[in-house]
């Protein structure tokens, strides 16, 4: 039986040590979406001249949600492994703000899934901070894999 | 006239004291458990093991936004020694003149993308990166990591940086 947004979300915070590290929190989840979010965190700047997160965290938080949205597309069979992420970064985060990441798995094969991300800072979320485009591995429950 | 030529120690007081100060400064860099080892100017990173890094803890495996953040940290830290070293070694500074020094502007990150070649096993991982191109404000690097064999890589990753500290 597939388990419950609930159930899912407490595992994707709480069960996934290095989400946990970063003190992620599951915002959103439904048919291949899924929101994410962390709060600033002095030990992951990456800038010490302006006090900006470094964007390997926002990597992590970006891949985290990809992976979540896969995970709860509608024909998803089994957990997904990332093949690829590119992430464009827009802008610096403005330290001390919340970052966000809404993830929408838009296309899926039989063994690949194609997201979509988004990322911003505090409530701007017309300002994207970074956005990524991913590919997932993934298994289809009614195609069958090739 | 012949130069007279400086003692090894000087020398690697000077490298080492520039390349441990860029790396210190970074909070995300020790959160990490990141390292560099350095050979003359060619740096080898190493992302050391520790349970907060797994991703998928039945494998168990290293979070891919983990790898992708070393992958990140490597390309940034190649770019800012570069410039570093051009400007230490050219100048002959003393590891005093180092210390007083304001810190370097790092390299910003435009685009990353990286691809996943296989699981991270929860076990040290190395990685090195290579100019490709460093223009006066742009550079294109690539990054390789890997963890028991140099040629079986765990991912690799290019990216594109603006270069703030070339700008003036």
């Amino acid at each position: 039986m597939k388990p419950s947004p609930s159930e899912i979300a407490q595992h994707f915070a709480n069960a996934l040590p290095h989400c946990k590290e970063l003190n992620m929190r599951m915002d959103l989840l439904e048919d291949a979406r899924a929101i994410m979010s962390m709060p600033y965190d002095k030990r992951l700047i990456g800038d010490p001249e302006t006090g900006v997160i470094h964007g390997g965290a926002v990597s992590a938080l970006m891949d985290s949600c990809g992976g979540a949205s896969v995970f709860m597309h509608p024909e998803n069979a089994s957990a997904s492994v990332t093949l690829d992420l590119r992430i464009d970064y827009m802008r610096p985060a403005k330290p001390g703000e919340r970052i966000s990441a809404e993830s929408h798995c838009f296309h899926v094969t039989r063994n690949v899934a194609f997201v979509r991300v988004n990322a911003w800072a505090g409530d701007n979320k017309d300002q994207p901070v970074a956005t990524a485009t991913g590919a997932f591995s993934f298994k289809h429950k009614t195609k069958g894999r090739v | 006239m012949r130069q007279k030529s400086e003692p090894m120690q000087v020398i690697k007081e000077r490298r080492d004291g520039a390349l441990l100060r860029l790396v210190e400064a970074v909070p995300y860099i020790s959160f990490m458990g990141i390292s560099f080892d350095r050979r003359g100017d060619e740096l080898t990173a190493t992302m050391a093991y520790s349970d907060m890094l797994i991703g998928n803890p039945t494998v168990p495996a290293i979070h891919g936004g983990a790898t992708a953040a070393f992958l990140e940290t490597t390309a940034i830290i190649e770019l800012a020694w570069a410039d570093i070293w051009a400007k230490i070694e050219g100048e002959k500074l003393s590891g005093a003149e180092i210390a007083a020094l304001p810190l370097p502007s790092l390299p910003k990150t435009i685009d990353f993308t990286t691809d996943y070649l296989s699981v991270g096993h929860p076990r040290d991982v190395y990685a090195r990166a290579r100019i490709n191109r460093s223009g006066r404000r742009y550079a294109s690097v690539h990054v390789e990591a890997w963890q028991d064999n140099r040629s079986k890589l765990v991912g690799q990753a290019t990216g594109h940086f603006l270069m703030l500290s070339k700008n003036g």
